[in-house]
């Protein structure tokens, strides 16, 4: 460094550092709250395969294309594949888990508010990917 | 049919030729014709995304197939090779060697390329340029799968040959009074990418032959229903390319730290931490590849690793970003149209890194993986970073290599109708994906911001279209009939500078 002085560049990489850093910690912090499944949370075993989503509620019930979930519950996804990968996605509350053949993968969500929302499959997944689509309908509780 | 235009020779004794400019010729040009075949590729994929519903590309069997070898084209032929041909033609004359240390393998490393070319263009596979499994297995259609999995082993074992040769050309055929602290730091960019080449791309290698074992259906490695485990498949892609795309972007930093300080008539602020950083990237490079693998179920400690890993990078090429900043500070600066394409390259690089910064933070991840933000983020780098760096340097050798001046004008119009669509289409990706628009589909719903993204985003891809017409014609014409260059000093910034033509071809 042919004799001038590099402290601007020491600076300048202590804040990049420093920066890195936090954006680590908040995103520690972050994930391992969202990780932690409630005890209480209803268990919705979601099935991918080409090219469609068919989703099991804990009392047997199968829904396919649609998912009807209510308020002020907790629900659990088990993801599983039957083919190849696809990747299950709910882009309005963040969910996404990839359905992986010969794996269970799980995420969960609590829905806040009654309405509707897009389910699609973010994995590549051969022809109809662009359309493997589906529709949540979050309802009022039914008691 | 004559190629080079000061002392026009019949193009045979350019093709046997083993001479590193000539190879570093052949390897201009093919990976030119590259950038021409996949960048018409991506037009298409953006006209049909223009509206939803089916536009021009008729099904979606097509479509896929499109992206697939756009991708594929782009990074393996035009990208690498265009690396080659800049390390060609300059590692040599920068270390001051004849040629490069092995020049018979220099030409079989280049004449392997065409062949793999056709193989991935005669097959057109629609697996994506992950070939996932268990789909690239049981699912995607051959022979194309197949061609396209040859394809890249033959891509593999030709990057591995050409690294080994920059390598041995640096490190053992330099000069003797030349110490490795004197070597450029463009020279310095190549023994990076060739160090990582060599550790990363077995590991690729490897896979590609057992997904092929496992297509024919003798073996089942990432076959679920044999047993087998797609996730192993995936830590075996992004060993090998999470580094790589180091291998790609490292070379393009090179061609900036020799722009950027001739341009701006300094010498570089840091040369030693240029060298650094180049050196640091390719270690830390390697502990962040399952960055791309937080959707598929890996445990909370996992992704902490692989978080820290790819934010331990992130110094090393911002580091590049304050050298070139540094070195232009107070700098005479000459906005030829290199420099152009350099400083735009660099504000490009910076936004790229910093929506990277975004995808590594592994709760924002789940909002942009497999969406359009990250079609925008590495397309920042691809296109914004790599391609901007290497269009640059096109420029920049241009006088050396057909000892004509392209045209000034042309070369500014080129630049600002490319900086202006890149912007276009790859920050407004970004916001794409933060609606929600999964990347790879070949139509979508007619959700009204959706439809306004893409808009902007496709007539930003025409933008550049028209701007890569203004670029051939410029090219065409002027090597033929553009006016002489002074190669003393072609741009008139004064300083010195590395001829090709320094470099004693034997058929001149
Ligand atoms: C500051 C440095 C960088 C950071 C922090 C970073 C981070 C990331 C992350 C976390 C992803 C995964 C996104 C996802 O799929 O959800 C990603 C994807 C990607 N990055 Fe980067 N990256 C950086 C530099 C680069 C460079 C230099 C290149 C290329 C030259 C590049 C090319 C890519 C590609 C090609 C993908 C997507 C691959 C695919 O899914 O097809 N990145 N990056
Ligand atoms: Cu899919
Ligand atoms: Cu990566």
């Amino acid at each position: 460094m042919s004799g001038h002085s590099n402290w601007p560049e020491w600076i300048y990489i202590g804040v990049v550092v420093a920066l890195m850093v936090w954006v680590g910690a908040e995103a520690w912090e972050a994930e391992r709250l969202i990780e932690h499944v409630p005890a209480d949370a209803e268990t919705i075993i979601v099935t991918g395969q080409q090219w469609f989503w068919t989703f099991e509620h804990e009392d047997g019930t199968k829904e396919i294309g649609e998912l009807h979930v209510e308020v002020g519950k907790a629900y659990k996804f088990e993801i599983v594949s039957k083919d190849v990968n696809h990747s299950f996605n709910i882009h309005d509350y963040v969910v996404l888990m990839d359905a992986i053949p010969g794996r269970v993968n799980t995420v969960w969500f609590a829905p806040t508010e009654v309405g509707q929302h897009d389910i699609q499959c973010r994995e590549y997944c051969g022809l109809i990917h662009y359309n493997m689509r589906g529709t949540l309908y979050v309802e009022a509780p039914s008691s | 049919m004559v190629l080079e235009l000061q002392k026009p020779r019949p193009i045979w004794q350019i093709m046997f030729s083993t001479h590193h400019t000539d190879v570093g010729l052949l390897y201009l040009i093919t990976s030119l014709a590259f950038l021409f075949l996949g960048g018409s590729l991506a037009l298409a994929i953006r006209a049909e995304l223009f509206l939803p519903g089916a536009q021009i590309i008729g099904d979606a069997m097509t479509f896929n197939r499109i992206f697939t070898v756009h991708g594929t084209t782009l990074i393996f032929l035009f990208i690498l090779p265009f690396a080659s041909a800049v390390g060609n033609y300059f590692v040599p004359i920068m270390v001051r060697y004849k040629d490069m240390a092995y020049p018979k393998l220099n030409a079989i490393a280049f004449w392997m390329i065409p062949p793999a070319g056709a193989l991935i263009w005669l097959g057109f596979a629609d697996f994506t340029w992950y070939a996932t499994p268990p789909y690239s297995i049981i699912s995607a259609p051959g022979p194309a799968a197949d061609m396209w999995i040859f394809g890249l082993k033959i891509l593999g074992i030709s990057s591995v040959l050409g690294a080994i040769n920059f390598i041995v050309t640096i490190l053992k055929c330099k000069h003797p009074d030349m110490s490795i602290g004197q070597v450029p730091l463009l020279a310095w960019s190549f023994l990076s990418s060739s160090l990582i080449i060599l550790v990363a791309i077995p590991t690729f290698a490897a896979a590609l032959l057992m997904l092929l074992t496992d297509r024919l259906g003798v073996s089942g490695f990432f076959n679920p229903a044999m047993g087998g485990d797609p996730i192993a498949y995936a830590h075996l892609f992004w060993f090998t390319f999470h580094p790589e795309v180091y291998v790609l972007v490292i070379p393009a930093i090179g061609m900036m730290y020799e722009i950027i300080p001739r341009f701006s008539r300094k010498p570089i602020y840091s040369y030693n931490s240029g060298v650094f950083a180049f050196v640091l990237l390719s270690i830390v490079g390697f502990s962040s590849w399952a960055h791309h693998m937080y959707a598929t179920g890996m445990s909370f400690t996992e992704k902490t690793v692989f978080m820290v890993g790819t934010l331990a990078a992130v110094p090393a090429s911002a580091m590049h970003v304050f050298n070139f900043i540094a070195t232009m500070w107070n700098g005479r600066i000459k906005f030829s149209t290199p420099m152009m394409w350099a400083v735009g390259g660099i504000a490009l690089f910076f936004s790229a890194g910093a929506g990277g910064v975004a995808n590594a933070a592994m709760p924002l991840d789940f909002t942009t993986h497999d969406t359009y933000w990250v079609v925008g983020h590495f397309h920042l780098f691809v296109m914004g970073t790599i391609a901007f760096g290497s269009i640059g340097f096109l420029y920049y050798m241009f006088p050396y290599v057909t000892g004509r001046m392209y045209n000034e004008k042309m070369g500014k119009i080129h630049f600002i109708l490319s900086f202006i669509g890149t912007v276009l289409v790859f920050f407004t990706q970004h916001v794409l994906g933060l609606y929600g628009m999964p990347r790879r589909i070949f139509d979508y719903p007619p959700i009204p911001e959706w439809i306004t993204m893409n808009q902007i985003a496709t007539v930003g891809a025409m933008i550049i279209g028209v701007s890569m017409v203004i670029f051939l014609a410029n090219m065409i014409y002027s090597s033929g009939k553009g006016k002489l260059a002074n190669t003393e000093d072609p741009f008139g910034v004064g300083g010195k500078y590395y001829y090709p033509f320094e470099a004693k071809n034997p058929s001149h």
